[in-house]
């Protein structure tokens, strides 16, 4: 066995590890640590797909001394490393880019416990990415719940409390019924690790059994982890939760939490169920139809909102909408846009958090979009990165928003019946989008002349002044090297993935075909 | 149906609970009853699973007289997965209790629509 | 035809009524309580007439009052009537919605569990080659006599790993939001400070309570040991027989108050043993998985089954485990309490 195996296990282990010694040491080395944790896994991950795409084969790594029915096992492939490598950048990339609000918003001696929720949250993900055991599933599903909600209500401010128990009180209804179709499942197969769990599914499958605890199951799960990952009818605790997060957080619990969700689900498809059966129960047009909803309504929602960061949250809906629009359509091909999406979104999403905060410090820190405007001259690079976002999750050529709406636009021609709804509801979706990212980005790059006209009118005008220019003031030394560097290195990311996108697609592909 | 369900009372109770916890978790107003719908709910499963690995009339799994037939004692399986489900929901029942006594020191209300509505007022003003 | 009851107010259902519909508590007159907070569409009424008076409705009683200088606004009144019934239809449909949910999802689910295999019977699917694996190789595997526990602290210990952060980061939390930074200069923080003194309703020296600990808790806290040490040769382990531990610190600490406690439990002996605790457990884990995974010999000794000092990592992850569930379930309660330990 060569020692590159192994590392999928030293990441979990490491990020968690990280994470309890940080609850005795000061913030600063917190911080130096979770840094370090997040880099150190990231190179293993990329160690982990390099071997992976070398070698051409998945394996599986025993968590102790007994092999796959009886012990614990973690497995790793193409698919697996390619996800843990960007989640472990996107979230580096978050860390360094919301560093400086993170220690204005947590309190002095509390922000250890922030890195530890970090390092906790980075662990469960990779966790829920590597394993092969359902079990470990849920409890690093609680982990990851437990630490999402920590990071949004060590604000301690404003609607952060308000935020974080709506969002506990979804996550727990998506954990209930996770943990109760988990029991289900274990009682018809008897196992409770993936792969000989799929065995007694297909053996079952063949046996004409329990055809009906299997399609219950397969909605009791799919369901679950949909609401746990903010799918539209259940997206209510979203807006807030974005919303009022530290920025860090915000990107964090946007870009990677409900895409791990996202993940877990794919992967429970493919190694648990069978995509056949998953095809054959039809549960694949629910996703579609709420995936469709989802796009339209996030993005009708997104229209009508002021806030930006709450805004850019409900985009957020309506991106989850086209990822399980993408799942729903139920080809080959459609999965493989929706984990290709997963990744763009994860990028463009994060990249529109931290920018937003860049634009925020050179605005005075108003809510209203409209306070915003000028922005991208106050603050250049912030700006080219909230507009190169605003542009990706349009869908402008050369981003890796582009590439994704191409996969689902011709992953929908490949499935006849779902063609002319999905293209149709793709092209409005795509008109909405365009309608409030453009219309923040117009704002960003518009003069001030135009502000000053319009807010002659409101009663605060000269106060409102003050507080910009100070904020101005503020903002200059705002100018700080590591939002700086988060935000051309999500730039550079998404050019990665829109322009260099075929590589990744094989990769996916690939990493599919070794689910199977 | 029926008479299966009257058969297999443990799991039928288990699922009832199970229900009343979801909704309860979901459509009560109050904070506190939505933390108890969230046991009832995990409480019901811990039901499910303890009632799924029982076989009748066999020992705990625990050695005795040095016997190691599998046909002697029950299935150990989901007694460990309910050990382990019941720290997870300790945590996450502590950690929405204390969620409630901070909205309560904040808004002075456990209702989750007065608590949403002050909020909002209070972010107007 | 039932006949009208002069007093119905006071009758048990008339009071049932009022208490399912979260209007009264039940124990109302029986117990000294605090007043409950007025009813939501009061309080509506209240804001709107804010503006206009600064006099604040209390009651029912004053609500009258309200109403009629609502009725110099007529066209508010109508409006807030209007809202009213709305609210009122509002609420019933919820309830009706609810009850619909509940009974459609308990419905999917016994339709389910009426396909499911029988209760209680040995040729279920889940009776299947891994629990009689764990069942006949265990105690030659694990070297634990409890099964269960060989199988949580062996065969499937990442799960455990997993699940003892879950209570790390579960405190963690509650830590966050609960603990008040002494130090902290900030209002709010003051006033909660000077909240979390106020003992006003609490029992100061109970002789009785002071007695009964004296007694109890040693005896509390051996059972505990005992429970722990014996994790893997009778029913028990790390988690239970930590509950018990912590429960009786939890005692120890009602009965003496904080400053006892914090003569030999302060929040710095928290974190040292939770944080050893947890990093021993990590380290021997890794270990064990690392060996295991590599196919290498872990060379831990199993012992002689029924031993005390046997199967291997088991008794040691069952102190730790025991330790950081004693600790955590002590810093919950202390941080409930107080806000601080």
């Amino acid at each position: 066995m060569s020692f590159v195996q192994n590392l999928p296990f030293f990441s979990i282990i490491i990020a968690m590890f990280s994470g309890i010694l940080s609850s005795v040491i000061s913030g600063k080395k917190a911080r130096n640590l979770s840094l370090f944790a997040i880099v150190v896994t990231t190179l293993m991950s990329g160690a982990v797909l390099a071997y992976c795409m070398r070698t051409g084969e998945s394996y599986t790594y025993m968590m102790g001394h007994f092999p796959a029915p009886w012990g614990n096992e973690i497995r790793a492939g193409v698919l697996e490393g390619l996800t843990a490598l960007l989640f472990g950048v996107v979230m580096l990339l978050a860390v360094i880019g919301g560093m400086h609000h993170t220690f204005r918003d947590v309190e002095e001696g509390k922000i250890n416990q922030f890195f530890i929720m970090i390092d906790l949250m980075l662990s469960s993900l990779l966790a829920l990415i590597y394993t092969n055991d359902l079990f470990t599933a849920y409890v690093f599903i609680e982990i990851n719940t437990i630490a999402g909600c920590g990071l949004i209500m060590i604000r301690q401010k404003g609607h952060s409390f308000t935020a974080a128990i709506r969002y506990m009180i979804m996550s727990q209804l998506g954990s209930g019924l996770f943990l109760i179709g988990l029991s289900l499942l274990y009682d018809v197969t008897g196992h409770l690790l993936m792969s000989p769990a799929k065995e007694a599914v297909a053996a079952i499958e063949s046996a004409g059994n329990y055809e009906i605890p299997m399609l219950v199951i397969l909605a009791l799960i799919s369901v679950g982890l949909a609401i746990k990952s903010g799918l539209y009818p259940f997206h209510s605790w979203i807006p807030d939760t974005y919303g009022y997060a530290t920025p860090t957080a915000s990107a964090i619990l946007s870009g990677l939490v409900s895409k791990g969700y996202i993940f877990l689900l794919i992967k429970i498809f493919y190694r648990v169920l069978g995509m056949e059966t998953v095809l054959a129960s039809r549960i694949v047009n629910v996703l579609f139809v709420f995936g469709l909803a989802g796009m339209i309504m996030g993005s009708v929602h997104a229209i009508f909102e002021k806030d930006t960061r709450r805004m850019i949250a409900y985009s957020s809906v309506a991106q989850i909408g086209y990822i399980y629009m993408g799942i729903g359509l139920g080809t080959r091909e459609g999965m493989i846009a929706a984990i290709f999406h997963v990744f763009a979104h994860s990028a463009t999403k994060a990249l529109l958090f931290i920018s937003a905060v860049g634009l925020y410090e050179v605005s005075g820190g108003k809510k209203d979009y409209r306070s915003l405007r000028g922005a991208g001259y106050r603050n250049p690079l912030a700006g080219i990165g909230f507009a190169a976002g605003s542009l990706s999750m349009v869908g402008f050529p050369m981003l890796s928003g582009f590439i994704s709406k191409l996969l689902f636009a011709t992953s929908a021609l490949q499935s006849p019946r779902k063609m002319m709804v999905t293209l149709l509801v793709l092209a409005i979706s795509t008109v909405l989008n365009a309608v409030y990212f453009l219309r923040l980005v117009i704002t960003l790059y518009s003069t001030r002349k135009s502000d000053e006209a319009q807010s002659s009118g409101e009663v605060q005008s000269s106060d409102h002044a003050g507080t910009v220019k100070s904020g101005v003031q503020e903002g200059v030394a705002a100018q700080r090297w590591n939002l700086k560097i988060s935000v051309a290195c999500y730039i550079i990311l998404n050019l990665i993935l829109g322009l260099g996108s075929q590589p990744i697609i094989d990769a996916i592909a690939r990493g599919l075909e070794m689910f199977g | 149906m029926a008479d299966f369900l009257f058969n297999n009372i443990e799991e039928t109770v288990s699922v009832i609970l199970f229900g009343i916890g979801f909704t309860m978790l979901l459509l009560q107003q109050n904070l506190i009853k939505k933390i108890m719908g969230m046991n009832i709910m995990d409480t019901a499963v811990y039901l499910f699973l303890a009632a799924k690995g029982y076989i009748y009339g066999k020992m705990v799994p625990i050695v005795t007289d040095g016997v190691l037939e599998a046909s002697a004692y029950i299935n150990p399986v989901p007694s460990g997965l309910v050990l382990t489900g019941i720290v997870v929901s300790v945590s996450t029942t502590a950690l929405m209790l204390a969620l409630t006594i901070r909205l309560y020191e904040r808004y002075h209300s456990l209702n989750l629509d007065e608590i949403l509505m002050r909020a909002k007022k209070e972010e107007k003003s | 035809m039932s006949r009208k009851r002069e007093n119905y107010e006071k009758s048990f259902l008339f009071r049932l009524k009022r208490w399912m519909d979260g209007e009264v508590d039940l124990l109302e007159n029986g117990m000294e309580t605090v007043p409950l907070p007025k009813r939501r569409r009061y309080q509506e009424v209240e804001e709107k007439l804010s503006s206009k008076s600064e006099k604040s409705a209390s009651g029912r009683g004053e609500l009258s009052s309200d109403r009629e200088e609502l009725l110099s606004g007529g066209k508010k009144r109508f409006s807030a009537d209007a809202e009213e019934k709305a609210l009122r239809i509002y609420r019933r449909i919820y309830q009706v919605m609810s009850v619909v949910l509940c009974l459609s999802i308990i419905f999917v689910l016994l339709w389910t569990i009426a396909y499911l295999p029988v209760f209680g019977n040995a040729g279920n699917p889940d009776n299947n080659e891994v629990s009689a694996r764990y069942i006949e190789k265990g105690l030659q595997e694990t070297g634990a006599v409890n099964i269960v526990t060989g199988m949580i602290l062996d065969y499937r210990a990442f799960d455990t790993f997993g699940e003892s952060c879950v209570l790390f980061i579960g405190s963690c939390c509650v830590m966050v939001l609960l603990k008040i930074e002494k130090g902290s200069k900030s209002k709010k923080n003051q006033e909660r400070l000077a909240k979390s003194q106020d003992r006003l309703y609490e029992p100061k020296n109970d002789v009785i309570l002071q007695k009964c600990a004296c007694v109890l808790v040693p005896v509390i806290l051996l059972f505990g040991i005992y429970i722990v040490l014996n994790g893997h040769l009778s029913p028990g382990g790390g988690f239970s027989g930590g509950a018990v531990i912590g429960s009786g610190l939890i005692l120890y600490l009602n009965a003496f108050g904080f400053e006892k406690t914090e003569r030999l439990f302060t929040e710095k002996t928290y974190r040292r043993i939770t944080v050893s605790a947890l990093t021993f457990y990590c380290l021997a884990k890794s270990y064990s998985f690392f060996t295991g995974a590599n196919h290498l010999e872990s060379g831990i000794p199993l012992g002689a089954p029924g031993d005390i000092i046997s199967s291997g990592l088991i008794l040691p992850l069952n102190i730790c485990v025991g330790l950081v569930v004693a600790c955590t379930m002590y810093a919950f309660y202390a941080l409930f309490r107080k806000g601080g330990m």
